[in-house]
């Protein structure tokens, strides 16, 4: 199973990324930002960091790069597509997801070890958790409060699309707790903490967020 | 203004130039002419005055920090010594280890942000510079009081610089020092470590050889920010009154960087360079009369070819500009088709700006007019050299004489408010408010980040080799005893490195001064260089550079002597590191290494406005066994946890503990008051299991390290004697600090 993982010029995790994936057992494949080729992958991996240096909108000049044309196209038609902390925000930008990535309340960068709960394992990235299962996995980001009008906040809390809650104190300001969020197919997740960190707990805070590309493993198969 | 060429200095030889303006001295002007055997062009005379200020001369400085050369251990561990960007040590496996530590504390000081943002990115561009790949960064900072109005303009700006530049870059910050004191008020310290790591054949040089090679200028454009940076501003005491110094700081562009760094691994990946600088303070008169020394000497530079951000720039402000984010390379004409290749495909600005020749002059012109010719050496390298009064400052008896004498907490009452004070204070109080802003993850290899002793870093995910680096300066210590003040910030940092169990291998400094002008300062300064000098000799240690920073001081009063010392070193194996604190009940809990009555320079005295009496000694001897000891205790599997003592003493080592893994303890203690206060150096808690007691015991008789059973590990509380603390109670104590402070 070969999963992209996109690099920008200023993607930062995309070396993390890469090891997750292999750590779950599946194929990284290197994906150039200029370079409008998906090069046979079955899944995509839009990974954290500043992609153009996000001095606009964060995310708002990636969505037009060359790669997202074929990745829109290809998510449209049920790939899989994961977008964490900076992907998360390309993915709104680019209107695969509803809603937008705003300021922390606090106004200034975070990274904490942060309790999450799964609420949706539905999703081809969320398939190996169990619902309710609370995680524990690296936060962190200057832009990730989760805001969106009344009427998305209650489409999404009815179709139960929010597919993972901060637990505790909100570390962003995100409306209801968002964590994570899914399309109405369930195969595009958008994720403002990182799984990627915490494959191992040497290195992370835990070994919970392994499952997320364990899950897009199972769902290739399928 | 008209073009000042050397055709012209040459037939005007007797112009006025504004030589003192820039920070050159009458003797240094007269100088430049003698080499020259004329007036310098106005771009000459641009160059030699960032060159020869104090923060790129040295001049004030090199006479002491010899010693670090002629007292140096013979080791083979060391690939690149002191001179070049950074020293480089082998670590094994066939891996070379890059390190080392700068100051950025003028700017800092007049624009927090940027200042500490490019602080950042110079050091980062000076371990890239060497071809290693950045693997993580360190910030010890200073302050001056904490709730100082000042203090809150200036720490929040400082913190969200650091963090917005290195987290741009996806470099982890893995450790480093918040310490306040009002000295540091006008004068906020903000030093940046940098650690990159490299194969030993990918080590790259700054030198300009093989004549016909091109000079080729990567990176950002050039603007007009940060002209003179060196010399207006690092090296000249603050005055209140005065132009504004604003301009003379630098702007970062972090994305830039990441990008440089990047295209810059690619190019060094592919062997395309012959030498490499990166153009940080003096900017081009920097780079390229270091390059040129570097090599023979020869080298011309067509300057107008140099892309700018402002047109409007003339050729000695291009000559000084500090813009950030830019790369020197000198490049072989048959690889230069890649070299540009590859930055395009980074979409970084290229172009070749000059050649490397035959000659020994450094030849630049403006349009096809020659407005700089000189022997590069005279630039860069034979800058003034000062040989400056120094004398023991007054104060040195005064407060020798001084006797700490404070009523000792003795009571179970007076225990736990000392406990819950000393765990508040903002000194020792949790620094989460400062690190949570610095992604300490990113790269996915940090081992260890704070609150730990030391910062830790995988470098190879196959054989689990990692590197940890520690940094640490006590100026209490070196207030009352620079000499032992710098032995005693070497040994700290070293026991930091080995509380994991990594073994230390290399030092780098950064030494932060008020003015050499004042004998009193510089005597601290030479009795510095001569302490830590005789330490790493000592503890075989080499020194594989530094920084010194002079001048900080506001008017007459000067900072306290901080000498920030870096330790490296390596451990084979990151999986088997003793972590700093247990997390779980049933442990023994020892203290390693004897408690004197060391109250002089503690935090408890500070705390009580006291600064005076004698600072501990420091027996190096015994801080080696105890290393040792540390070293075998993981390799031999004794040690659950083991952490430092040091500013705050045991109450300060005993909170850490617990609240790390939120597990309690029970300690019983003698002379409880000096047990808990005293700072007597060499000492360390390790936990661990009852049936690891007689291992312990034996390995501590082997290195003659006294051995004291303090407690057991459990519960939700820390109790020492009869005094009881809830850990929520001590957490809140030690956590709302910062909050309250800043948040």
């Amino acid at each position: 199973m070969k999963i992209g993982v996109v690099t920008f010029p200023g993607t930062l995790d995309d070396r993390d990324a890469a090891r997750a994936v292999r750590h779950a057992g599946g194929e990284s494949v290197a994906l150039w930002h200029n370079d409008a080729d998906l090069h046979g992958v079955d899944a995509v991996i839009l990974p954290g960091g500043f992609s153009y240096g996000d001095y606009l909108r964060c995310g708002a000049i990636s969505r037009f790069s060359p790669v997202m044309e074929p990745i829109i196209k290809a998510a449209q038609g049920g790939m899989p597509l994961l977008g964490i902390c900076n992907g998360f925000q390309v993915l709104a930008e680019a209107h695969l997801i509803p809603g937008a990535l705003t300021r922390n309340h606090e106004l200034h960068f975070l990274c904490r070890d942060q309790t999450i709960s799964i609420e949706n394992t539905n999703t081809a990235w969320t398939s190996s958790f169990s619902k309710g299962e609370e995680i524990v996995i690296p936060l962190k980001n200057g832009e990730g409060a989760y805001m969106c009008d009344d009427k998305t906040l209650a489409m999404l809390e009815g179709e139960g699309r929010i597919i993972a809650r901060y637990v505790g104190e909100n570390p962003n300001g995100s409306r209801n707790l968002i964590a994570g969020i899914t399309n109405e197919r369930g195969n595009i997740v958008g994720l403002m903490p990182h799984p990627e960190h915490a494959i191992d707990s040497l290195t992370g805070p835990s070994a919970d967020g392994l499952g997320f590309f364990t899950s897009v493993l199972k769902a290739m198969v399928k | 203004m008209s073009l000042d060429t050397v055709a012209t200095a040459q037939a005007n030889p007797d112009a006025t130039q504004p030589f003192a303006e820039l920070g050159l001295k009458p003797d240094e002007y007269a100088r430049i002419k003698e080499i020259l055997g004329r007036r310098p062009t106005s771009s000459e005379l641009a160059m030699y005055s960032v060159m020869w200020s104090e923060h790129c001369s040295y001049k004030s400085s090199k006479v002491h920090l010899k010693q670090f050369g002629e007292k140096a251990v013979k080791t083979d561990a060391l690939l690149v010594g002191i001179g070049e960007n950074a020293g480089v040590v082998d670590v094994g496996q066939g891996y070379a280890v890059t390190f080392k530590i700068e100051s950025h504390n003028h700017p800092s000081f007049i624009e927090p942000y940027q200042g500490a943002a490019t602080g950042v990115g110079g050091i980062v561009r000076d371990i890239l510079t060497m071809g290693a790949r950045p693997i993580a960064v360190m910030d010890p900072l200073r302050f001056g009081p904490a709730d100082a109005p000042d203090t809150r303009r200036v720490l929040p700006g400082i913190v969200a610089g650091v963090g917005g530049y290195g987290n741009c870059l996806g470099l982890p910050n893995i450790g480093g020092e918040v310490v306040f004191d009002e000295t540091y008020l006008g004068n906020p310290l903000v030093n940046a470590l940098c650690v990159g790591v490299m194969k030993h054949s990918d080590i790259k040089l700054a030198k300009a050889a093989g004549a016909g090679n091109l000079v080729v200028l990567y990176g950002a454009k050039t603007g007009g920010d940060g002209i003179g940076g060196v010399s207006v501003l690092a090296s000249e005491t603050f005055e209140s009154k005065g132009p504004a110094k604003r301009p003379a700081v630098q702007v970062g562009d972090p994305f830039v960087e990441k990008v440089l760094i990047e295209c810059s691994l690619e190019i060094f990946a592919e062997d395309l360079v012959v030498g490499i600088q990166d153009l940080g303070g003096a900017g081009l008169s920097c780079a390229t009369s270091e390059l040129a020394s570097g090599g023979s000497g020869g080298m011309t530079v067509q300057l107008d070819k140099v892309p700018l951000r402002d047109p409007s720039l003339s050729p000695e402000e291009i000559l000084m500009s500090e813009s950030q984010e830019r790369m020197c390379a000198i490049v072989e004409p048959s690889k230069i088709a890649r070299f540009l290749e590859i930055c395009e495909k980074w979409d970084v600005t290229v172009t070749v700006i000059g050649e490397v020749t035959d000659g020994n002059h450094l030849e630049i012109t403006w349009n096809g007019e020659l407005i700089v010719d000189v022997p590069p050496r005279t630039v860069a390298h034979d800058g003034p050299v000062y040989n400056r009064p120094l004398a023991q400052p007054a104060y040195i008896d005064a407060v020798a004489k001084q006797v700490i004498n404070l009523p000792i907490p003795s009571t179970a009452d007076e225990i736990k408010e000392t406990v819950l004070k000393l765990a508040a204070t903002p000194n020792l109080a949790d620094k989460s408010w400062v690190t949570d802003q610095y992604d300490r993850y990113v790269q996915g290899n940090s081992i260890q980040s704070q609150p730990d002793d030391s910062g830790m870093v995988r470098i190879d995910e196959k054989t689990h080799l990692g590197v940890a680096v520690a940094t640490d300066a006590n100026a209490n210590w070196s207030y009352l005893n620079p000499y032992e003040g710098a032995k005693l910030a070497l040994a700290e940092a070293s026991r930091n490195i080995a509380t994991a169990g990594a073994k230390p291998l290399a030092v780098t400094n950064c030494l932060n001064f008020g003015s050499p002008e004042d004998p009193g300062v510089m005597w601290q300064f030479a009795e510095t260089v001569r302490g830590l000098a005789d330490g790493c000799l000592e503890m075989g240690l080499p020194v594989t550079g530094g920084n010194v920073s002079f001048y900080n001081q506001t008017g007459s009063v000067a900072i306290l002597p901080t000498p920030v010392i870096g330790v490296l070193g390596v451990i084979d194996d990151v999986r088997t590191r003793t972590p700093m604190s247990f997390d779980r009940a049933g442990l023994d809990l020892y203290l390693l290494g004897e408690t004197q009555n060391d109250l002089a320079g503690s935090e408890w005295a500070y705390m009580h406005n006291q600064r005076g009496g004698v600072a501990p000694t420091a027996d190096l001897q015994r801080e080696m066994r105890l290393i040792e000891l540390l070293v075998a205790g993981r390799t031999k599997k004794i040690f659950t946890a083991a952490h430092d003592l040091s500013q705050g003493g045991l109450a300060a080592t005993l909170t850490e503990m617990v609240l790390r893994y939120n597990t309690g303890a029970i300690v019983q203690l003698e002379d409880v008051g000096i047990s808990l206060l005293s700072e007597t150096p060499g000492r360390v808690v390790v936990a661990i299991e009852p049936a690891q007691t007689q291992a312990l015991s034996k390995e501590a008789a082997d290195q003659k390290i006294t051995l004291i059973k303090i407690g057991t590990t459990g519960g939700d509380s820390l109790v020492i004697n009869d005094a009881k603390i809830s850990l929520t109670e001590l957490r809140t104590a030690h956590t709302e600090t910062f909050v309250k402070l800043f948040g």
